[in-house]
């Protein structure tokens, strides 16, 4: 058992099935809005601020939200155990993602309710 | 042909270097690597290598040719000299030695690590643990690994984390005593791998099945450890 304090979980299976878990939420917001700009190619302003004053879009949003931040924790937490060797520079590096993350999804709440 | 062997000798060399030497077969036979290197020694004896059953049993022999792991012994000229060129290195990612010969202590800390041996605390029986045949079955395709490190030195996330991550080895090993009928201590031994590291770092590129000289799949079993450890917990 290998000790560590700064995984998205802590527990390796956890983090594998949150890491796959946000994959799908984020292929499906994917998914679902390559196919309305597809299927509405005279998207004007008007359009996209009622798609996103919808209760339901706005939950959907959020979710992708939330599991792109999830995903990219676990996603850069492993890149920097892997390759950033000196323990102070990969704190550092992971302290930033984590500062990043977070205001993003604040940045982004206050985009999606801002509407 | 041309050979480019990997040489270093910590006592006289300040740093590892490629000796180009050009040899000649005997009869223009498909001789196997290993025959090569005998016949490299009989030219400059101070080559090192590890060699011992010359059957591909052993393990001993593990190197890198033309950039791929195998065992040297049972790889023939033919499957690895490209424009009759072959470049010998010693297995990636583990100290060297000298010239071919690699430190395999991280390897087998990873195989300790696992607990390689059948734990059982229920009262022996008269004569035997008995299987069925069935329960037998499980364990091929995991019992026959030699430990020779062809896989484990292929991975590139036992480059990065050797001390952390078990390896492609280890876990085949592993997962050959999660699946063994005769074992009890199957949920301790699931609680020891459930950390980000030990399993987890495995992210299924499959070099260790595409460099195995036994035929094995490794992926294969970590994917099997990976469901034991979900069905345990969800």
């Amino acid at each position: 058992m290998v000790t560590s304090i700064t995984s998205f979980g802590r527990s390796g299976l956890y983090d594998w099935m949150i890491q796959r878990v946000t994959a799908v939420v984020l292929l499906a917001f994917t998914v679902f809005m390559i196919g309305y700009m597809l299927f509405n190619p005279d998207l004007d302003y008007q359009q996209w601020k009622e798609l996103f004053e919808c209760t339901s879009m706005r939950i959907f949003t959020l979710m992708a939200l939330l599991s792109m931040a999830a995903h990219a924790w676990i996603g850069m937490w492993s890149i920097s155990t892997d390759y950033i060797k000196p323990t102070g520079i990969r704190f550092l590096f992971q302290s930033a993602c984590g500062l990043l993350t977070f205001i993003y999804v604040v940045w982004g709440i206050q985009i999606l309710w801002g509407v | 042909m041309l050979v480019s062997v990997y040489r270093y000798n910590p006592e006289i060399d300040d740093a590892p270097y490629m000796q180009d030497i050009h040899i000649d077969i005997p009869g223009g036979k498909d001789i196997m690597v290993l025959d090569l290197l005998q016949l490299l020694k009989d030219k400059d004896p101070t080559l090192g290598y590890r060699r011992s059953c010359r059957e591909g049993v052993c393990g001993s022999d593990g190197m890198n040719m033309n950039g791929l792991n195998g065992l040297a012994c049972i790889t023939p000229l033919s499957e690895v000299v490209e424009n009759d060129k072959l470049v010998l290195r010693p297995l990636p990612g583990l100290p060297v030695i000298r010239d071919l010969v690699v430190d395999m202590s991280q390897f087998y800390k990873q195989y300790e690590k696992i607990k390689p041996f059948l734990i059982n605390d229920t009262p022996p029986p008269a004569i035997e643990r008995l299987q069925s045949p069935e329960e037998r079955a499980e364990l091929d395709g995991l019992y026959e690994c030699i430990l020779c490190a062809c896989c484990s030195t292929a991975c590139p996330s036992f480059w990065w984390n050797p001390d952390k991550f078990i390896g492609p080895s280890g876990l085949l090993q592993a997962y050959r005593f999660l699946a063994d009928s005769r074992d009890t201590a199957t949920t301790e031994r699931l609680a020891d791998l459930d950390d980000p590291f030990s399993v987890f770092r495995c992210h299924g590129i499959m070099n260790c099945v595409n460099v195995c000289p036994k035929g094995l799949n490794p992926t294969k079993a970590i994917g099997k450890i990976r469901n034991m450890l979900i069905s345990q917990a969800t």
